[in-house]
């Protein structure tokens, strides 16, 4: 069940839309009482690790700050057009291997072959990488997956850099919907997949895609033209299959995570800081103990 | 009333048998039976509804044996272990310190006397790490997020180290195509020889991972660390030697004759062979020009067979020394061929000494250092020989 993902339909550039029409987006959490977000199988939350009591709306303040801007961690500049260009991320596959729901994606052909239409790629570019980085802004578990054998090492190599996961291996048919026999009861899922290559090595859409679905779990993915992009949250219609396009797109994932996870780590200093300060500069003096901790 | 007493005596000696670290609870109820049908006694029939009590069924045998161990338990285990291994010297009056696991195996095999036949029966004190399987730690911290990055694929250690590997593999090859454009590579092949090493075994490799492995994963494994020994790596040797064995060279308990000098200061070497029921003693000198003398006769005589004679002459050629070793042997028993085999291996025997070890190793395995161990099958009755049976008729 997803939430009014039309097939085909065209996206207007973001954000155009009017707040109320915009589709929910799937895993953004609610301002609230601040939680390590994570979901168990069961859907009940973990219990908030050692929280004291008069930091609720320091918390609050701390994860609902970047919500109130369209782009937080200026996602923009890491990437353009003209880069995405030398990268060669617009070129598909040949017309025949055409998916029919990548037709709204494409700028046209040459050749035979598919070009992918590089100004929507950019804008859906922007949309996936700013929600990585909100996700791993509120310290959630990111799961690198691709089952295509060139780039492996390379999936594997970020997935570490960024201090998140992999898996590109063979995929267990119930990693993610039989997690307690699998992985072990009381297992924390990934609060969102990122698909470098959406296909296996049969070139059918790979299982993860379709059980991420089900679990409830987001997912961004790069969709070449021979893909489906249905089911996925955050689709990048790119080249999935030259050296350099996945290159790029590790370099870019890899960068927005490490600043997502910086700019928490200072805005955290800075609010604990400014605890510090608040309740000393009343009455004892700089020399107190501090007494709030975020 | 054997019946109920052999019941009895049933459940005793399930009881005694079986070993290991059984909690009494499931088996109480045994003991309640049997005591039950030795209090009521006779009426069999009516006890038989009692013996439902306490049976364990297959689940909670099966809950015993998947027992987890936490890590304090077993922090406490080695602490007893330890304090008792103390208490133990101090009883057989030795010095504490030094006290090492074998002098606890003859202490405890001296205080506690078993006539077991099942060595593994018998009581033993070892370190709590030897006894309790290796288990795996909870795999994630206090929010939730696993430690290591390949949590997800299912088999972390295995997959983490067939990346470890592989990334060696693609370093050596950036290293050798850096090398190759600024023209310092040379071809000269520095790998060591393998012969005295073997892969880990799989059932090794699983518990150097404490993870399960399939047979196609070990496989590729090996077919990847092949594949960096053939790159002539020298950085990543230590890498790839955690993964070998050593193993015993046969060769080196071939036993070598030494060599005897006679009266004119020639070198010469003695030595025996035996095939069939033909035994040779030959004796090859130093130096020489390829004359062979049997029982006082040459060899082209004594042999008239080419075979024979070819039989003779392998050791020498296959050493490449054909033409510079005279040699004088005597023989006795057997029969034509089977005196040509003694004498040839009575020659390679002695030729050994004259000989550097890796040709001995060579010629060990040509199959020249080996005794033949065939000989005539005995004829067995209802047999019309050895293997042939009679005649077999229809009717």
């Amino acid at each position: 069940m997803l939430l009014g993902r039309a097939a085909g339909c065209a996206r207007p550039a973001g954000g155009a839309w009017p707040r109320a029409l915009r589709p929910p987006l799937l895993g953004t959490a609610t301002p609230g009482r601040a939680r390590p977000g994570g979901r168990t199988l069961a859907g009940a939350a973990i219990p908030a690790v050692g929280e004291p009591e008069g930091s609720t709306d320091v918390s609050h303040n701390i994860l609902s700050e970047p919500l109130k801007h369209s782009d937080f961690f200026n996602v923009k500049e890491l990437f353009s057009v003209r880069s995405l260009f030398n990268a060669r991320v617009h070129l598909g596959h040949k017309a025949g291997c055409r998916h029919r729901f990548m037709e709204p994606y494409i700028f046209g052909s040459r050749l035979g072959q598919d070009i992918i239409d590089l100004e929507q790629t950019a804008v859906h570019l922007q949309l996936a990488l700013n929600f990585t980085a909100h996700v791993a802004y509120r310290k959630g578990i990111i799961l690198f997956v691709s089952r295509n054998r060139q780039f492996s090492h390379l999936i594997e190599t970020t997935a570490h850099d960024c201090g998140e996961y992999a898996h590109t291996r063979y995929f267990k048919g119930g990693l993610l919907t039989n997690s307690s026999l699998l992985l072990g009861s009381m297992v924390r899922l990934p609060d969102l997949i990122i698909f470098l290559h959406t296909l296996n090595n049969v070139f059918e859409p790979h299982v993860a895609v379709r059980d991420a679905a089900k679990m409830h779990i987001p997912t961004v993915g790069i969709v070449d033209t021979n893909c489906n992009p249905c089911l996925i949250t955050y689709p990048i219609p790119g080249n999935d299959d030259s050296p350099p396009a996945v290159h790029l797109f590790c370099r870019l994932f890899r960068t927005t995570i490490n600043r997502a996870k910086q700019k928490r780590r200072q805005i955290e200093a800075l609010y604990e800081l400014q605890g510090k300060e608040g309740p000393g500069a009343r009455g004892q003096g700089p020399a107190a103990s501090p007494s709030l901790k975020a | 009333m054997a019946a109920p007493c052999v019941s009895c005596y049933a459940a005793l000696s399930y009881r005694l048998f079986l070993g290991g670290r059984v909690s009494l609870s499931p088996n109480q109820g045994v003991w309640k039976a049997a005591a039950a049908e030795l209090q009521t006694g006779t009426g069999s029939q009516i006890l038989r509804l009692r013996h439902t009590t306490g049976v364990s069924t297959k689940k909670n045998v099966a809950a015993l044996r998947r027992e987890t161990y936490t890590v304090d338990f077993i922090k406490k285990q080695i602490e007893e272990f330890n304090i008792g291994k103390r208490h133990l010297a101090n009883m057989m009056g030795e010095d504490p310190e030094t006290f090492t696991q074998e002098d606890i195996d003859k202490a405890i095999a001296y205080l506690f006397p078993s006539g077991l036949f099942e060595k593994q029966a018998r009581p033993i004190m070892k370190h709590p790490e030897q006894i309790f399987p290796k288990q795996r730690a909870i795999q994630w911290g206090e929010d939730g997020r696993p430690f290591h990055f390949l949590f997800y694929t299912g088999k972390q250690a295995y997959y983490s180290l067939m990346h470890e590997a592989y990334g060696k593999l693609l370093e050596v090859e950036k290293r050798q195509n850096k090398l190759q454009a600024k023209g310092l590579f040379s071809e000269k092949t520095k790998t060591k020889d393998l012969i005295d090493s073997r892969w880990l075994i799989k059932e090794e490799l699983e518990e150097m991972l404490v993870e399960k492995l399939s047979d196609q994963d070990y496989a590729q494994f090996i077919r990847l660390l092949e594949r960096l020994l053939t790159l002539h790596c020298g950085s990543e040797e230590e890498f790839v030697q955690r993964f070998r064995r050593s193993v015993t060279v046969q060769s080196k308990k071939q036993l070598i004759e030494p060599v005897q000098y006679d009266e004119q200061g020639m070198a010469f070497s003695t030595s025996k062979g035996k095939r069939k029921s033909a035994k040779a003693e030959a004796i090859v000198y130093g130096h020489g020009s390829g004359r062979i003398k049997v029982n006082g006769i040459d060899y082209l005589l004594y042999f008239p067979v080419t075979q024979d004679r070819e039989q003779l002459m392998f050791p020498f050629h296959f050493l490449d020394r054909l033409g510079k070793h005279d040699t004088t042997c005597t023989v006795s028993g057997g029969g034509r061929s089977s005196q040509a085999g003694a004498i040839r291996l009575a020659v390679a025997r002695a030729l050994c000494s004259f000989v550097t070890e890796e040709e001995v190793e060579w010629m060990r395995q040509a199959g020249l250092l080996t005794a033949d161990p065939r000989v005539k099958e005995r004829k067995k009755p209802g047999q019309e020989g050895a293997r042939r049976k009679f005649t077999w008729k229809k009717r």
